[in-house]
């Protein structure tokens, strides 16, 4: 396992915020955490992995703890790291597992026995919207061309995004579906990751992509691809392009990602960690955190959380199985 | 021209005094993970991504791009001389590099493959200041049927590879083939041979099974034979390379170089495939192929510098498009993400200060790895005049931890000693481990490319026949078949 003690603590900015400075930064006992364990199921570098250094990041920066440290164990959508965090970790009340919507596909396709909901849910952080794009040469000039095309002959049209199950493929499915075709009938290609799938969209071999809006923005900037439609609920602010409601399909998806404690914890352990939360996504080192990622802040605590893990878990099974994956 | 004043304004940036620091403790640190199995530059990338936070940009990359180019370096060294790859790039390095240690040319050996990686960095950092938006537009033009295709002709070459008994030599092939499909299956999300054990998910890793078959399947075997067997020359005639071996080493530099470069440019190349065919290429057009398999100087030398020439091509669609096209290159951008820069197309726009200082640091860092590794040749085949016994404990000791170090995970680690335990077995009853591990890389790859293509067809087999590009390589492999069975038939 991989530990990484954290590179910030021996900072000047650490030092002035920890000791030098306690009366700037509110008394002491706001501390409710000495160390925080972060279980991270996936590789460093990814989403999951920044999430979770956004977070130490974050509690740092306003004072809610001393330390950090951080465990990856990647693989499969985290398949490969919930049965170690569930098993090894149980009852530990310091402990947090970054995760999110892909868990939930990943669990269901993979029908791995070690589910979600064995483990405690949080709170609910942030949300990444996805976009539907075309190669810049495409006669796709909006969403409803694409999808007339894809009723007409499904063949025809090829979606490119990451992994089978996936959020992307979960949302192709979702508009096939929503717009009155047969979402069984998505000639998906799966590629490993935004990247790969990218480079088959600037290279014209597949009609259309879905990604996070961060992966592709930039190629949409330049004009590389033309964005079609975000899944996000509405427009978002300095983003030229519809939503997917806007243009008549009843379709919204975000990329969700929040955090979880292991099985077992006390109560009081629980609402410490609640309370963390809480007052982490109010503190403005969080917000900058947020502006810098370009994540959008859906912040859902407690017994909400819970309940929105159970709808999104019935709503992503009832996808897969309609694309044909569960 | 435009480009090299660019070029010159980006010497500017790469030799400041701390640039230079940074590029030192960049390719140093490099050298070391290359060394290691399992630890790839990747992983070191990702662990060093929070000290974005604290030095500037141009800083940061100098230093990716040295443990980028300094990997690999290293990676061959242990190829060499324990026979145990430290990055699956160096694979085909170990075939023959290892050969000539045990012979004692290891210093010719690590000397070949440092100046192979030197010229082909240096022509890969030629072909990124040149012809890099060319080269990637011609790049994105394959689309998975021409991968599909391309992946055929190098299922040829690993003909290079079969040893003297095709039966053995397809038999372990497909033995690879099996190992690569163990995991989730990427179009469908399904599970597939990992008989409900979640570590089996991702799959193997390569490393695991490279260093098992090699690493610790040599090592059971040589402690099967009796004391004495094991047949090691530390040290034989000059330690440098002779004249001989420069003029046969030049001309494989070159076409390392040349094969390797567009490969690493391609969006799904990689750096294994071409050290494959470079190896059947020096194969072929060797005046020695009789010496293919026991310790031939083109066998190393074509197949580092298709390497490291990869490496540098796999920044060309990085920088021309903000593409990451590698785990490392991914992680790469990532850190430039931390910085507010946005790579995309307009990167060499928006930021030129950047983007040249990394390309000049490039060159820079090239030629401080030459430094850095020359000399050390000779004091690193020294290694090999430790006793055996000692030696090849060492060995088994080093497999374990690099192997340990890929995912920290003990399943890597009983993987390593079954395999180990196989390679043992194939050592013992004449199957040839290469073409295991090239299987096992070319397999999945070759798969996932051909279910691609036939899911954008619509299930049309012909376009593998129809698009230009598939046809021309197919008809190449075709070539490359039955030519050579054609002349032997005619004799």
């Amino acid at each position: 396992m991989m530990h990484r003690r954290a590179f910030l603590r021996s900072t000047a900015y650490g030092a002035a915020a920890i000791g030098l400075l306690p009366g700037l930064s509110g008394p002491a006992a706001a501390q409710t955490v000495d160390t925080l364990k972060l279980f991270v199921p996936a590789n460093p570098g990814g989403g999951w992995d920044q999430t979770a250094r956004s977070i130490e990041l974050a509690l740092k920066q306003a004072n809610l703890i001393k330390g950090a440290q951080v465990t990856n164990v990647g693989g499969a959508g985290g398949a490969v790291g919930l049965p170690q965090f569930v098993n090894q970790w149980k009852g530990q009340g310091n402990a947090l597992m970054v995760a999110g919507m892909v868990m939930v596909g990943a669990l269901i396709a993979n029908k791995s026995p070690v589910k979600l909901s064995q483990v405690t849910p949080i709170a609910r952080l942030t949300g990444e919207f996805q976009v539907v794009v075309v190669p810049a040469a495409s006669p796709h000039k909006t969403l409803a061309d694409l999808v007339a095309a894809f009723k007409a002959d499904p063949a025809k049209v090829s979606w490119a995004g990451g992994s089978a199950g996936g959020s992307d493929h979960i949302l192709a499915g979702m508009i096939a579906k929503a717009a009155g075709g047969d979402p069984k009938k998505v000639s998906y290609v799966a590629y490993s990751g935004g990247g790969p799938a990218l480079a088959a969209l600037l290279g014209n071999q597949v009609t259309c992509g879905i990604s996070g809006f961060g992966e592709f923005g930039e190629q949409i900037k330049a004009g590389k691809l033309r964005a079609l439609a975000i899944s996000a609920d509405k427009r978002q602010a300095g983003i030229d392009i519809p939503t997917i409601r806007e243009q008549g399909i009843d379709v919204e998806l975000f990329n969700w990602r929040g955090v979880f404690a292991p099985p077992g914890v006390k109560d009081a352990d629980r609402a410490a960690m609640i309370d963390l939360m809480t007052r982490m996504n109010a503190s403005p080192a969080w917000a900058e955190q947020l502006k810098a990622r370009d994540w959008t802040g859906i912040f859902l605590a407690g017994d909400a959380y819970g309940k929105y893990i159970e709808q999104e878990n019935a709503r992503i099974e009832a996808i897969l199985k309609d694309i044909g994956l569960a | 021209m435009e480009t090299l004043g660019l070029l010159a304004d980006g010497f500017a940036v790469a030799l400041q005094p701390v640039n230079l620091l940074w590029a030192i403790v960049g390719v140093t640190l490099g050298t070391a993970v290359g060394v290691l199995p399992g630890l790839g530059p990747a992983l070191t990338i990702a662990l060093l991504l929070p000290i974005t936070f604290h030095v500037p940009a141009t800083a940061a990359f100098i230093l990716f791009a040295g443990i980028y180019y300094g990997a690999m370096y290293g990676g061959s060294t242990t190829s060499i001389l324990l026979n145990t790859p430290g990055e699956s790039a160096t694979i085909i390095t170990a075939l023959e590099g290892h050969k000539m240690a045990r012979k004692g040319r290891a210093a010719a050996a690590l000397a070949t493959a440092a100046i192979g990686s030197f010229i082909a960095g240096t022509i890969g950092t030629l072909g990124i200041t040149f012809l890099a938006p060319p080269l990637v537009e011609l790049a994105l033009q394959f689309g998975p049927a021409d991968y599909f295709s391309l992946m055929v002709l190098a299922f040829v070459a690993v003909s290079a590879v079969l040893g003297s008994s095709v039966l053995r030599g397809l038999t372990a092939l497909a033995f690879g083939i099996l190992l690569g499909l163990i995991g989730i299956d990427l179009q469908t999300g399904q599970p597939r041979f990992t008989f409900g054990l979640p570590e089996l998910l991702d799959g193997i890793n390569v490393i695991v099974v490279a260093v098992g078959l090699f690493a610790v399947g040599e090592t059971l075997y040589l402690a099967s034979r009796p004391l004495g067997h094991a047949t090691l020359t530390p040290l034989k005639g000059r330690a440098w390379m002779t004249r001989e071996d420069w003029r046969r080493s030049w001309k494989p530099w070159l076409r390392g170089s040349v094969l390797g470069f567009p490969f690493g440019a391609l969006p799904a190349g990689g750096a294994e495939v071409p050290t494959f065919i470079s190896y059947f290429v020096e194969k072929k057009l060797s005046r020695h192929p009789e010496e293919f398999g026991h310790g031939a100087i083109e066998g190393v030398a074509g197949p580092e510098a298709a390497n490291n020439a990869s490496a540098a091509g796999v920044l060309v669609p990085m920088l021309a498009l903000g593409l990451p096209t590698s785990a490392t290159a991914a992680i790469m951008l990532s850190a430039f993400q931390s910085y507010g820069i946005n790579p995309g197309p307009l990167l060499l726009q928006t930021q030129p200060e950047l983007v040249w200082g990394l390309i000049a640091s490039l060159y820079v860092g090239n030629v401080m790895l030459l430094v850095l590794n020359l000399p050390l040749a000779g004091l690193w085949a020294k290694i090999l005049a430790i006793p055996s016994p000692w030696l090849y404990g060492g060995i088994l000791m080093f497999a374990t931890i690099g192997t340990y170090g890929i995912s920290q995970s003990p399943i890597d680690l009983i993987l390593l000693y079954l395999i180990g335990g196989v390679g043992y077995l194939m050592r013992r009853f004449d199957f040839p481990a290469a073409p295991t591990v090239i299987g096992m890389i070319l397999g999945p790859f070759a798969e996932q490319e051909f279910r691609r293509a036939l899911t954008i067809s619509g299930g049309e087999f012909s376009v593998f026949a129809t698009r230009p590009l598939s046809a021309m390589l197919l008809g190449l492999a075709v070539l490359l078949l039955v030519v050579p069975l054609l002349l032997r038939h005619r004799r």
